[in-house]
């Protein structure tokens, strides 16, 4: 009994350490990005984020100048009772008693400081990042030697304001297409029905690669290169085969009898559709919905090619990736950023979750 | 539709009649006609204009959503106004018609068009010149889409996807057993809501690299350091190539493990207790549970799963791209795409790449209509 038990311990723990460790390795670059972007920029570039957990770290403890005491840094120099090279020293070198002496600088008007390992956290966070990011507005920033540097700021407020445009008729426009479609291929009975929907079905996993270069032949024709309307359909027409797919399979599933009684009061197929279908299916909309915002929201391919190089319409993904080609060294505002590009769909998912599962198991089939 | 009317008022019948078909004719042509020409106006308004940002966002909603709604509606309207038998013949095609119209226009008609511009040099049909399949020669001898394909295969594929489902299966497997199963999955699945170019800054600042004598701030190089280690930018390090595109596709892994997690867990949720629990009476150990029952089980979906991350990793193009750009040796086919077509603007050669891309998931193409087909929906 008690051997059984313990079994039941060891698997239990045996369990839900593993799953830890597995949700602390999949956290923790997220984690790191979204408490760094908080970070000042001195100390992202001095110091890893992870130190703003209790650490040990060196502090000094007293200043000592090496003239006063008389050495001389290119020969063996004695301290506190160590010793050591300049080359030792700048390393640093511990005494018996737990310090450290270090020497700070260059040869001639360097310093020695004693330091102590002691318990501490960095913590010192700052909103400047995000405010420089959203504003568009120039920045000044107070270098540390007390100079200052005046940096221009990133539009992100008017990548957001890019991205909801695009975002939103991106999703309407082919959840009310597909609907259609879906009743109609649903409860409607025509010629070449079967074939049309196979053509659908097919149309699944055709990657959207095959249609780029036509399509941007197409769109300089009709002068719509670098305007919504061009990604809106864009994405609507490489959204469809799922919308479509999955509106059909839902629709399918509702009760005959609602529909005939309808017709049988002598509504017509738009009315029922409107009327009837419409709300019934909300559960199997919202869950595409969801699907296609996340979709559009992070897309970056589609609008690269047909909203790229106009910088009044770059959406938020377009600006993230060429602030990292521009400024790839400055993680305090890639870091702020990318977060940045975040809220919206972190929002949705936690917010939307449960349709959003719904509708990743109903749509498993998409390329 | 007055029909039967008594004889004597037959005369003026004719004329009010006649009367009422001019107005409604009029109204047929007029309707359409005005809705077409504000929708017109919205496009050129959109396609033109320098009102402020929000402004346009917000007529850009109202038109696109509007638009589409009344253009249904129109249609339908339309269509009812004729008699019986030619209603229920063009009533489907009103509400199937956009959607098969879309997707010609954006997927089925584009396999055709892009294949016969592959055929082409360069600059396309009209200036180039007619080549074969010399395109497709090209790809499979040029260095570097060599490189690039054999990158997409061997790296992506063969360690991407198993990393992948191996990973959702083994936490959709432990999370089921667990009482913090909700969070864990949760926080394993979060990563999915990220784009992928969130998820390049998040991965380059793990991989950042600083001189030596300065302090790592990259999580990556920060152990490496500790272990005693030389600090590299991993990805860019071209001494261990092609192994350095690893980097990138644990990205990947990282961001798909919560996908194939939710579609293992809910088939997990699906196998009865009954045979769980009569193997373990029957003294199967855990592992034996896991091999023998649970996966044969869920075979379906780890077929379905493994099958979209392919057709999944087989384009995958925003992490590369945003990373190293396809340098150091980390190209693959949709980044080779990509170049070729926009960049270096040869559109056959391009276009031949995007055919390539095709064919590859043909196969799962063929598995879906199948699939299709024995579900007989139809």
């Amino acid at each position: 009994m008690a051997a059984e038990r313990r079994q039941k311990w060891i698997s239990l723990i045996l369990v839900n350490g593993t799953l830890f460790v597995m949700v602390l390795l999949w956290t923790i670059p997220t984690t790191g990005l979204f408490i760094s972007s908080w970070r000042s920029r001195l100390d992202i570039q001095t110091s890893g984020w992870w130190t703003i957990f209790p650490h040990r770290e060196w502090t000094t403890v007293d200043k000592l100048d090496p003239k006063e005491l008389g050495l001389d840094s290119t020969a063996v120099m004695q301290v506190e009772g160590v010793e050591g090279t300049f080359e030792q020293l700048r390393a640093g070198v511990e005494t018996p008693s737990g310090t450290r002496i270090k020497w700070v600088g260059n040869r001639r008007i360097g310093w020695i400081e004693v330091q102590e390992e002691e318990w501490t956290v960095n913590w010192d966070f700052t909103t400047e990042n995000y405010k420089q990011v959203l504003m568009g507005k120039e920045f000044e920033y107070q270098r540390p030697d007390g100079t200052v540097e005046i940096i221009p700021g990133d539009n992100f407020w008017g990548s957001i304001l890019n991205s909801i445009a695009v975002a939103v008729p991106a999703t309407v426009i082919p959840i009310l297409i597909a609907a259609f479609a879906a009743y109609g291929f649903a409860w409607m009975n025509f010629s070449g029905r079967r074939l049309l929907f196979i053509m659908v079905v097919a149309l699944l996993v055709v990657p959207l690669q095959i249609a780029l270069v036509p399509l941007l032949s197409d769109y300089k024709k009709l002068n719509l290169n670098g305007t919504f309307l061009a990604v809106w359909l864009a994405h609507t027409g490489f959204g469809l085969p799922l919308a479509v797919y999955l509106l059909y399979n839902y629709i399918r599933t509702l009760p005959r009898e609602i529909l005939e009684s309808a017709f049988i009061d002598g509504a017509s197929h738009f009315t029922v559709f409107v009327r009837l279908i419409l709300p019934l299916s909300l559960p199997a909309l919202a869950s595409f919905a969801i699907f296609q915002f996340l979709w559009v929201w992070n897309d970056y391919l589609v609008a690269l090619i047909f909203l790229g190089g106009n910088p009044e319409t770059e959406v938020l993904t377009m600006r993230l990736a060429n602030m990292v080609g521009s400024r790839g060294n400055d993680w305090h505002l890639l870091t702020a950023g990318a977060f940045v590009t975040m809220i919206l769909p972190l929002f949705v998912f936690f917010s939307l979750q449960r349709y959003f599962v719904r509708g990743l198991l109903a749509g498993s089939v998409k390329g | 539709m007055a029909v039967n009317q008594s004889t004597d008022e037959q005369d003026v019948g004719v004329g009010s009649r006649l009367v009422t078909f001019v107005l409604r004719l009029i109204i047929v042509v007029a309707i359409p006609a005005i809705a077409f020409a504000v929708l017109y106006a919205g496009f050129l308004f959109l396609r033109d204009s320098n009102a402020p940002k929000w402004f346009i966002t917000l007529v850009a909603i109202v038109w696109g959503v509007g638009g589409v709604a009344a253009l249904y509606w129109i249609f339908n309207w339309l269509v009812e106004l004729l008699p019986d038998t030619w209603k229920g013949r063009l009533q489907p095609f009103v509400f199937v018609g956009p959607a098969i119209a879309i997707l010609a226009w954006y997927l089925a008609i584009p396999v055709v068009r892009t294949f016969y511009i592959s055929l082409y040099s360069r600059d396309g049909p009209q200036f180039g010149e007619f080549v074969g399949l010399a395109n497709y020669v090209t790809i499979f001898t040029d260095r570097l889409m060599r490189e690039a394909i054999s990158n997409n295969i061997f790296l992506w594929i063969l360690f991407g996807v198993p990393l992948t489902v191996g990973f959702g299966l083994v936490i959709a497997t432990l999370a089921d057993r667990s009482k913090f199963e909700r969070v864990a999955k949760v926080l394993i699945f979060l990563p999915m809501a990220i784009s992928f170019v969130g998820a390049g800054v998040i991965w380059r600042f793990i991989y950042v690299v600083r001189p030596l004598d300065a302090p790592q701030i990259g999580l990556l190089n920060a152990i490496v350091v500790a272990l005693g280690g030389t600090p590299r930018a991993w990805p860019a390090y071209t001494a261990i190539s092609p192994w350095n595109s690893l980097f990138l596709v644990v990205i990947v892994a990282w961001l798909q493990t919560g996908f194939a997690m939710v579609l293992f867990s809910a088939a997990l949720k699906g196998i009865p207790d009954e045979i769980l629990e009569a193997s373990r009476v029957d003294g199967a150990n855990e592992f034996q549970v896991f091999f023998r029952i649970m996966i044969p089980s869920i075979r379906g979906t780890i077929i379905t799963v493994t099958t979209t991350i392919v057709i999944f990793t087989l384009k995958i193009f925003d992490v590369v791209w945003v990373m190293t750009g396809g340098q150091f040796g980390t190209d693959v086919i949709a980044t080779q795409f990509y170049r070729q077509s926009f960049i270096a603007r040869n559109a056959g050669y391009g276009s031949a790449i995007a055919v390539i891309l095709l064919i590859a998931v043909i196969p799962v193409m063929i598995y879906n209509l199948r699939q299709f087909r024995e579900q007989e929906a139809f």
